[in-house]
């Protein structure tokens, strides 16, 4: 489904990452973990369009979109979240998700400004959607709450939401785990399994609790100061020599 | 009384129309950070364009004010293309100094085109001045007020209750968050330049046939329009409403009590104190105000 091959990206003289080439499969969720300023959310980044890359290309179901810019990959089907939380602030919950549909609306500026059948239709489909997608999430009971005012929690499912709101089949997650407690994080491993089985929605996830990753993920790639470190399954990564290396190496505490 | 009235009156024509300017600012500010002060040429074209249409071309009044407010628009288009997006990545501070630049250029070609006389056409509807408790008010001025309230509604609906709307009050709140969701931001920018123009073009046809139009208003009106927006604190729609009748009411007061040429001190009175005392504007909020680019 996802194709990255031979990527390499410098800033100024540092090289945040280097050539490094993959392949996410459909229908999984793939992990990719390292330590931090190993590349990870720089290649989130490349893949979602807010980088272009200085080599390689990204294909994405066969499309090269390496040189696209971030809304036409998202039109492509290639959604995302952000390791500090990315919302309308001062829009409400349900507001949030609406503007997640956009994409998929076609009414323009003509019948928007005259309110034409064709725009109010539209903005009730959207708006029924997006009730649905909020009940998904959990979040229905905070409709009409200002994004803002949402504990970190919720702000993560709602981002979540926004980001499913857009139909996309690929999703790429950055730290959703970031700021949530052990009860937050079992539900959330429990809902990303979820978006993968119900939704076939093929899953990209930058995390650092490795619980977590170890618990979900189909496939790991390790990522250590912009180089390809290893890649294989949960299984094959915990026992990987050059992982713990590298993790030892380091004073993040993580259980492998 | 009567005569407190009556400056009242002639307060709200103006205001309506320094409100409809902040809220052209605001439009605009919101979705770029960019403060356009080319704002008050928009009106003069407006009213320009619609005595040109009405009056040389002798077009009926409703094609005249559509063909002048889509000309407008265009030109608000226009110079988005031309002047905002070539420079996108720049500075801000240099943006801002480009709308200066526009607003002389448009003046320039304005009084090349219709000189330095003063235009004006018939109001809309013929007809005896209102009484009300000795004060004559002019039904072109219940003209003016209508209008702009009706906009501001209009534009209060576009934001909160169309998809596009929304979308575009998102690339003002979080333009990364905006791009990633499939938000075309470039294209509600221009978006923004060519609602905003519009804006100004309405308040133009509205109040020429009270107040003339000529070709060199526009500075006044910018200046005027960005006190109504900053004393309603920057990027809020309501706030500048507020801001822009209270200081169209206050300039008529200090030209019938005090001196008519102490009317546009006002206003920049009013934009040091605000500066001086209460940067964020009287009804936005600090916070909102700190978390902005600059």
């Amino acid at each position: 489904m996802l194709h990255i091959e031979n990527i390499t990206k410098y800033f100024g003289g540092l090289t945040a990452l280097e050539d490094i080439s993959f392949f996410v499969k459909e229908g999984i969720i793939e992990a990719i973990i390292g330590p931090n300023g190993a590349g990870k959310t720089t290649l989130l980044n490349i893949i979602s369009g807010i980088y272009a890359p200085d080599k390689g290309s990204v294909r994405f179901k066969g499309l090269e979109i390496n040189n696209t810019s971030p809304y036409q990959i998202a039109k492509a089907g290639i959604s995302r979240t952000f390791q500090h939380v990315e919302l309308f602030g001062n829009m409400t919950v349900l507001e949030n998700i609406m503007v997640g549909r956009y994409l998929r609306t076609k009414a323009g500026l003509f019948a928007c400004g005259f309110r034409l059948p064709s725009a109010s239709a539209e903005e009730r489909a959207i708006k029924r959607d997006s009730e649905q997608i909020l009940e998904y999430i959990g979040l229905s009971h905070r409709r009409n709450e200002k994004a803002s005012s949402l504990p970190i929690g919720e702000e993560r499912k709602l981002e979540i939401g926004r980001a499913i709101a857009t139909e996309p089949s690929l999703l790429l997650l950055d730290e959703p785990a970031s700021g949530l407690n052990e009860v937050e994080t079992s539900d959330l491993s429990f809902f990303i399994k979820k978006l993968r089985d119900q939704k076939n929605i093929t899953i990209i996830l930058v995390e650092h609790d490795m619980r977590l990753v170890m618990d979900i993920s189909d496939s790991i790639v390790v990522l250590d100061f912009g180089k390809m470190l290893a890649e294989g399954t949960p299984q094959e990564i915990q026992n990987n020599k050059l992982v713990i290396d590298a993790y030892l190496g380091e004073d993040e505490e993580v259980c492998l | 009384m009567s005569v407190f009235l009556q400056f009242l009156f002639s307060g709200l024509t103006t205001g309506a129309v320094y409100a409809m300017v902040g809220l052209g600012f605001n439009i605009i500010y919101n979705a770029t950070s960019i403060i356009n002060l080319a704002q008050g040429e928009f009106v003069v074209i407006g009213g320009l364009m619609m005595w040109y249409f009405s009056e040389a071309m002798k077009l009926p009044f409703f094609i005249s004010a559509i063909l002048a407010v889509a000309s407008t628009g265009l030109i608000g288009l226009l110079m988005e293309r031309l002047t905002i997006r070539p420079v996108k990545k720049s500075d801000l501070l240099l943006m801002i100094m480009i709308t200066i630049a526009v607003s002389i250029v448009l003046r320039g070609i304005l009084m090349f085109k219709f000189g330095k006389d003063p235009y004006t056409y018939a109001p809309f509807t013929e007809g005896e001045p209102i009484h009300i408790y000795g004060a004559f008010i002019q039904q072109q001025t219940l003209w003016v007020i209508g209008i702009t309230l009706f906009f501001i509604i209009l534009i209060f609906l576009f934001f909160n209750k169309t998809m596009l709307g929304k979308a575009m009050k998102a690339c003002a709140v979080n333009p990364v968050a905006a791009r990633i969701t499939g938000i075309n931001v470039d294209k509600m920018v221009m978006l923004s330049f060519v609602l905003s123009a519009m804006m100004g073009a309405v308040a133009g046809i509205a109040v020429t046939p009270i107040t003339l139009m000529e070709y060199d208003r526009g500075p006044m009106l910018a200046v005027k329009g960005f006190c109504a927006a900053i004393m309603g604190g920057l990027g809020r729609g309501r706030g500048s409403v507020i801001g822009g009748f209270i200081i169209g009411i206050l300039e008529s007061m200090t030209a019938g009590y005090i001196h008519s040429g102490a009317k546009d001190a006002v206003a920049l009175v009013i934009i040091l104190v605000i500066l001086f005392f209460k940067p964020a504007g009287i009804f936005g909020s600090k916070t909102i105000a700190d978390l902005r680019r600059f």
